[in-house]
């Protein structure tokens, strides 16, 4: 698939899942390809990075569900402050717990799942939807029942994958992609790199195929589709570039780098940037 | 230690070098969150708590766990003897098996611990990073503080957001624990009747009216007040020539 085809099979008003951490292996192509669409009204669920800044600048999101939204070499994230701070979008902001709980009860088919974590705290005054769950056991303790985070699809970016979907991350951490996958009626696959089945396993250990092919949808092919987030070992996150999407108005970040067309016209647009500051 | 009106104890070395800055006080504090912990991780958010919990495991706390920052475990010399991606440390620090020294933007008298926002959170005048995980590591294991900028902006009546929960809101939760506040000029413990800041001890230099200015709430501060207690001269040797030779503590406390 393309992107773009990714993106045609993406509706507004959609619950969208988007794998990652922070700036780190972000579906930042998919990403591009839902800003160029008119697809909005979005519930993005998010260990928030530049995709939720984008996204929240765009005015794609109507809610958003996270527990952090950070460009963690810069720890604010500016175009989601911005959109915050006016109002932009409505918030179920929980912790990070909570959250990988919530995908677990989704991929698990459960309705909830029971978490120590969000008692005491303001996650339950601004979340009154939150109920709790007290142990039937002689404990009696009380839970947060965290409710399931099922997603309409789920969007995620990893090394390499096979044509069938199955998924390789080749880094130190796998994040939550696989959740993300299995918590997802639809489940769209970025890669690096598409790569015959036989390849994944000839220098990689098993255990790094990570995302399995019954729960994907479908695979794109886009190299340098994490960026300008780190895509280890493939490359690092592209900090100069980071640090010119903090700094510009989105407006300007936009009409520069997103506006003409396809994934092939923003990384010319990046290798120009690149070029100007050499 | 040594008492505020008492002089101030140098460390007996043979070639007396410089006497320790604010930072390296600073550093003694946060390594000392983790004196007697065991073999637990160590998650030291913020620069001054990182290298007091390499000092810690250097010297008095050898059996501690250290990360390099992503998804692996590291020995003191970085070597890797482990893997810890965030879906292990989450679980982790469900297990207790942790001590972390958050940062705050606000922190009120009971440690409550606000990183998510400033003003109404339904539209919140400054946006901040958001809860984090500070909601379920103080739920399950040892909390402490590091505040490099000890200020009535931080210590405040009452946070905008609980994040971490603090003693007036924990209602007895089983694994909650608040350990310590460090800041660039005291550290503050909760050994009051009501588990409210007090002033535990203060950075040699340090006056209790200067604390007592720095906090937007009356802090409990008692009739002795020691001083943070001195480096030793191994410790002032490993924090200058091993674990930041660059001196880059300095740029977050300067003398």
């Amino acid at each position: 698939m393309t992107a773009d085809e990714v993106v045609s099979r993406l509706e507004s008003g959609m619950t969208l899942g988007i794998g990652g951490w922070g700036s780190r292996r972000k579906p930042m192509a998919l990403v591009r390809a839902l800003l160029r669409s008119d697809v909005g009204d979005l519930t993005v669920v998010s260990y928030g990075g530049p995709d939720v800044g984008m996204l929240a600048a765009a005015g794609r999101i109507r809610r958003l569900v996270t527990a952090f939204v950070t460009l963690d070499s810069i720890p604010l994230e500016p175009h989601y402050r911005a959109a915050r701070e006016r109002g932009a979008f409505a918030l179920t902001e929980v912790d990070e717990a909570m959250f990988m709980w919530g995908l677990h009860a989704a991929a698990n088919r459960l309705p909830f799942l029971p978490v120590r974590a969000g008692i005491g705290s303001d996650v339950m005054r601004v979340n009154p939807e939150l109920r709790t769950v007290t142990s039937p056991y002689e404990d009696g303790e009380t839970f947060v029942a965290m409710p399931a985070l099922r997603l309409d699809a789920a969007l995620v970016h990893v090394g390499r994958a096979d044509r069938r979907g199955n998924g390789q991350y080749l880094g130190p951490d796998p994040y939550f992609d696989d959740l993300f996958c299995e918590a997802a009626d639809a489940a769209y696959v970025s890669c690096e790199q598409i790569v015959d089945t036989a390849e994944l396993t000839k220098e990689a250990p098993p255990q790094t195929l990570l995302i399995k092919r019954h729960t994907v949808t479908g695979v794109v092919e886009a190299p340098q589709g994490a960026h300008f987030t780190s895509c280890a070992p493939d490359y690092g996150r592209d900090e100069a570039f980071q640090k010119e999407y903090a700094s510009l108005p989105w407006a300007e970040f936009a009409g520069r780098f997103l506006a003409d067309g396809d994934e092939q016209a923003y990384r010319a647009a990046v290798r120009a940037w690149h070029e100007e500051r050499s | 230690m040594t008492e505020v009106n008492g002089h101030r104890v140098t460390p007996v070395t043979g070639e007396s070098p410089s006497p320790p800055t604010r930072a390296e006080y600073c550093v003694i504090a946060c390594a000392e969150a983790w004196r007697g912990a065991g073999e637990i991780l160590a998650s030291p958010m913020g620069l001054i708590p990182s290298i007091g919990a390499r000092l810690a495991r250097r010297t008095f706390a050898p059996d501690l766990l250290l990360t390099d920052g992503e998804a692996m475990l590291v020995d003191a010399d970085g070597t890797v003897e482990g893997w810890l991606p965030y879906r292990r440390h989450l679980a982790l620090a469900a297990g207790g098996c942790r001590h972390v020294m958050m940062g705050a933007s606000q922190l009120d008298r009971y440690g409550n611990q606000n990183i998510s926002c400033i003003g109404d959170w339904q539209r919140p005048t400054r946006q901040l990073l958001g809860v984090r995980g500070a909601p379920v590591n103080t739920l399950n294991h040892p909390t402490s503080y590091w505040i490099p900028r000890h200020s009535r902006r931080v210590f405040v009546e009452r946070v905008d957001m609980v994040c971490g929960v603090g003693h007036d809101h924990a209602d007895g939760a089983r694994y909650h624990h608040l350990a310590r506040v460090v800041t660039n000029l005291a550290v503050l413990d909760f050994a009051t009747p009501d588990r409210s800041l007090r002033l535990a001890s203060l950075h040699p230099g340090v006056t209790v009216e200067e604390v007592r200015e720095a906090t937007g709430f009356a802090l409990t501060v008692p009739d002795a007040v020691p001083y943070t207690r001195e480096p030793t001269a191994e410790e002032l040797g490993l924090i200058r020539e091993v674990i930041d030779p660059a001196d880059a503590r300095a740029r977050e406390v300067p003398d």
